[in-house]
């Protein structure tokens, strides 16, 4: 996957979603509709079209105490509406690496 | 073991209160993260795919037992319980709080740890060999230098605004544990005829986007003129590096792009104008450094003591031994290495728990003392060898003994797709893969001497072009897919490695290894033939057919 932190120009392929790093402790968020961040990507707001997606992130952007690094990710939507990561790179920033972690002390 | 004075430890602390500062006015919204990056990037601060991730020095690899357990705390307290030896003698922890942040330097600092010289387009922290002072035949502990120039650079504003990053290291041995030809200076302390304490200074090495090896510069710079010396790269860097482009501004391309000697004559130049200068460094000042870093007080021992003999009736003890155990320059003690590379562990990776009882192990049997050395591996440097059967039973039962050092196992690898947002591929999952493969002892001993080195993607910090064997993963629509390089080494032979063929699929990366393996093992000429030398003696096409006949 080629980085996204790398993206210059506003190409979305299919249904996306703004994604970024909660300020205060660096956790996944997605934009929602309402204008917030969640840490589930079940409520975060779709976006079909370059306008609609460049909007989206301008206002993520502005958004600057709620979280930082905003950028557009591809997304699945099922037909049941289920929104699953569109890569293998939005996958893991959801469920964690794929690898064992260390057990916790 | 060294000890900072005053100026350093008021210096550390000041920065922890502004850092704190700094951080609640970011969380205030005060500051935009524009303004806050690069503040945080000062500190040691990326932000990476799940969280923070901080990022801290351990200066030419040398911790204290007590630095070690305020990491082990650090780990437990802040983050998951456990840390990530980096190959730049540096450790990170992956899921910082921003907010935490600040109270996590504040516990550093109170053991005189900091995470400055750790990121940002400035002078990094110098590393040096994981063995200074103890390694038998080195010219002087090279530690000294590393002190001296860190300190030098530290702030100083020729330094601190440079057009990248910049990277020094340091050896005084013949075989080189500090990789300096792949650093932007690689210094090699020697004595020249008169036995004079100096370096032959190499300039121009690094990997990343575009790989170089470092080239000679100079053959013999005294010691008292390294400073001037060091400053006069520093101007001719300065005055042409391309800050227009971030990926031509480090000195490799710049060397490249001037040639060696006009460079060099540049250099010369300069330094003639600054040597005699107040940068002319006063014997005092080497001997005040040097009275810093104090030796333990080492025992007569006897070369062969009875424990040892009575324990080498053990196989396992044996095969450790001969692994991980290497010569010290005091009569009855040792070096050990200790291997972060469990079989199918994430390389590098230490818990609280292992570094709590390592600091404990340290101060019973190391003097307190532990080390870091690049390969993302760490050291007990002043063992007793009477000590050694006792503190092998007590690594096994930590999982801190797999004798797998220098071997297949002993993988390099970056964090890679699974923690870091600039990967295109994953790097762990492939070592630890790997490691399975190879987990029979006697197969990784049979194949001898190997390194694997795994990045995830062309910035290198698995250090991918100069491993034995080097993986980058790169991606192509979408897929993870990895190309793999036989023949690169990092040690005072460096060399980059050569393409073996075209990139394959995640799945496949560990069968064409085995099947790399398979073909040295048939192709070399005899048992002590190391994989590295089958490759320089046969080049790489041997290994390309029999690897790639097949696919
Ligand atoms: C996960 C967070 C990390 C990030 C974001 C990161 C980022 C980078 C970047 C951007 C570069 C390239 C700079 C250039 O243009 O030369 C680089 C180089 C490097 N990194 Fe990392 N890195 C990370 C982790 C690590 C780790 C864990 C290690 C050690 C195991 C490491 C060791 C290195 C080294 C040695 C280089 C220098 C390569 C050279 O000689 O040019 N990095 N890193
Ligand atoms: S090599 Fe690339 S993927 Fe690996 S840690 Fe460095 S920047 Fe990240």
């Amino acid at each position: 996957m080629t980085s996204p932190l790398e993206q210059k120009k506003i190409k979305i392929a299919g249904p996306s979603v703004v994604t970024a790093n909660r300020t205060w402790d660096g956790i996944v968020v997605y934009r929602t509709a309402a204008k917030s961040w969640s840490a589930d990507l079940s409520e975060a707001a779709i976006v079909r079209d370059p306008d609609e997606a460049k909007s989206l992130l301008a206002e993520s952007v502005a958004d600057d105490v709620g979280a930082i690094g905003p950028y557009i990710a591809p997304v699945q939507v099922g037909a049941d509406g289920k929104i699953e990561p569109g890569n293998l790179r939005e996958q893991i920033r959801r469920t964690g690496v794929t690898i064992g972690q260390p057990a916790q002390a | 073991m060294y000890a900072y004075d005053e100026i350093d430890r008021t210096l550390v602390n000041e920065r922890v209160s502004e850092f704190r500062d700094q951080v609640k006015r970011r969380l205030s919204g005060e500051l935009t993260e524009d303004e806050f990056k690069i503040l945080r990037l000062q500190n040691g601060v990326y932000l990476q795919l799940h969280a923070y991730m901080f990022r801290v020095a351990i200066p030419y690899g040398t911790l204290a037992a007590n630095q070690l357990r305020a990491l082990a705390h650090v780990a437990r307290k802040y983050d998951r319980g456990y840390g990530h030896f980096t190959t730049r003698q540096n450790i990170q922890f992956n899921w910082i709080k921003l907010a935490e942040l600040p109270d996590a330097l504040e516990d550093l600092a109170k053991v005189g740890i900091h995470a400055m010289q750790t990121s940002g387009n400035n002078m990094r922290n110098v590393t040096s060999d994981q063995w200074a002072g103890v390694a038998p035949g080195e010219i002087e502990d090279p530690r000294i230098w590393s002190e001296l120039i860190r300190q030098h650079t530290t702030l100083h504003p020729e330094f601190s605004f440079l057009p990248r990053k910049f990277k020094i290291a340091i050896t005084a041995s013949d075989h080189d544990r500090a990789a300096i030809k792949i650093h932007d200076i690689g210094l090699k302390l020697i004595k020249n005829e008169k036995g004079e304490t100096g370096f032959e200074v190499l300039v121009g090495g690094g990997l990343g986007r575009t790989p170089f090896i470092g080239k000679t510069i100079k053959h013999f710079v005294h010691g008292r003129d390294i400073l001037s010396y060091i400053e006069a790269i520093l101007r001719v860097y300065n005055q042409y590096g391309r800050r227009d482009n971030i990926y031509k501004a480090r000195i490799k391309i710049l060397v490249h792009e001037l040639g060696i000697e006009k460079f060099s004559r540049e250099v010369e130049e300069e330094w003639q104008h600054i040597r005699n200068s107040s940068l002319q460094i006063d014997d005092e000042v080497i001997e005040d450094i040097r009275s810093r870093f104090t030796y333990p007080a080492y025992e007569k021992l006897p070369h062969m003591p009875d424990e040892l003999r009575q324990a080498a009736a053990d196989a396992d003890f044996e095969a450790w031994r001969k692994n991980s155990v290497a010569p010290h320059k005091v009569q009855g003690y040792a070096i050990v290495t200790i291997s972060l590379k469990p079989i199918g562990k994430p390389p590098g990776d230490a818990t609280a728990d292992q570094m709590d009882a390592l600091a404990d192990l340290a101060d019973k049997y190391s003097f307190g003392e532990i080390r870091v050395g690049h390969e993302q591996n760490l050291a007990l440097p002043h063992v007793a060898k009477r000590d050694l059967p006792a503190l092998w039973k007590a690594l096994d039962k930590l999982g801190l003994a797999t004798p797998n050092v220098n071997l297949i196992t002993d993988i390099i690898a970056c964090p890679g797709l699974d923690y870091c947002s600039l990967a295109n591929a994953r790097s762990i999952p492939i070592a630890q893969e790997l490691t399975r493969r190879f987990a029979d002892h006697e197969l990784a001993n049979l194949i001898g001497r190997l390194h694997i080195n795994i990045s995830g993607c062309i910035n290198a910090c698995g250090h991918h072009h100069v491993g034995h064997i080097g993986i980058l993963g790169v991606e192509k629509n979408g897929e993870e897919v990895y190309q793999i390089t036989i023949g690169g080494r990092a040690d005072e032979g460096a060399a980059l490695g050569n393409l073996i063929g075209p990139g394959v699929k995640f799945d496949e990366v560990a069968d064409v290894i085995e099947d790399v393996v398979e073909a040295y093992l048939a192709l070399r000429e005899r048992p002590e033939e190391l994989f590295i030398d089958t490759v320089k003696r046969l080049g790489v096409e041997p290994f390309k057919e029999r690897v790639y006949a097949t696919r």
